[in-house]
């Protein structure tokens, strides 16, 4: 099994992601992230996931579009999806695609984390 | 940013033939941002260049030669002073770039893809497709400083 690209930790009512590479572009590496995130939330019902960007210098569309699937999943399952810390110059491509306009952007995980729901 | 050194005169040409796309890719990126220190173009440049290759090779293999790693990925560029130009150009049949759906209207926001020739176009100063659609012609002029 390959190494993880992910650092994954469960928080009081989230799951939150970060990335061990600075570089999101290749498609063998997204797929193995994509299910990586998928397989630990798998078991619950309605997941609250925070993905943390701290660190990532670059991204592709390739990326955007796995966010999407994800995010997709996610709210299918009625859980709710966080992005946080997503540097200035990554977050321009959320503008220009206008996908700020489809995920729930934050500027800390602090931020991110107060913003889901309450039960 | 300047660079700290004098910034070259003569002019870069950095070219490749990939059969496959990792990790030549990686290793022309490196190169790449390497070039483009030494002619001393700055961050907002560099990253925008990154992810304009990126998506350009990508696209050529994945959509152009279909991951035929029999076909190849031609990449050729010359970097000067004042702007960079690439061509990239693979071995399939060419597409019409004009039929790509937008990605940001409100009924294909959703949509996972579609969005690489798209963020190329708003990086870029210039991007074309020459017919037959397979080759990719983009630059990147360097911006007047005031």
């Amino acid at each position: 099994m390959p190494l993880s690209l992910l650092n994954i930790r469960r928080h009081d009512g989230y799951t939150r992601v970060e990335f061990v590479e600075k570089n999101i572009l290749d498609e063998g590496n997204l797929h193995q992230i994509e299910q990586e995130i998928r397989t630990a939330i798998e078991t619950e019902a309605s997941p609250r996931v925070l993905i943390c960007f701290k660190n990532v210098e670059h991204m592709s569309s390739a990326a955007l579009g796995t966010l999407l699937a994800l995010k997709d999943s996610i709210e299918k399952k009625s859980g709710e999806l966080r992005l946080s810390d997503i540097d200035r110059r990554i977050y321009e491509m959320f503008v220009i695609t206008k996908l700020n306009r489809l995920f729930s952007i934050h500027d800390s995980v602090e931020q991110a984390a107060s913003s889901f729901t309450k039960k | 940013m300047n660079a700290p050194y004098e910034i070259p005169h003569e002019i870069a040409r950095i070219e490749r033939a990939f059969h496959c796309l990792r990790p030549g890719l990686e290793e022309l990126q490196d190169e790449f941002a390497s070039a483009l220190l030494r002619f001393g173009f700055d961050e907002a440049a560099t990253f925008a260049i990154r992810l304009a290759i990126e998506e350009a090779v990508v696209n050529a293999f994945r959509h152009g030669n279909k991951s035929d790693e029999t076909k190849r990925v031609h990449f050729r560029s010359r970097i000067s002073a004042d702007r960079i130009d690439i061509d990239v150009t693979d071995e399939g049949a060419g597409f019409n770039p004009n039929a790509v759906p937008d990605p940001t209207r409100e009924e294909n926001l959703e949509i996972p893809s579609g969005r690489g020739v798209m963020l190329m176009k708003a990086y870029m100063t210039e991007v074309e497709y020459l017919a037959p659609g397979n080759h990719l012609r983009m630059s990147y002029v360097r911006p007047i400083s005031r």
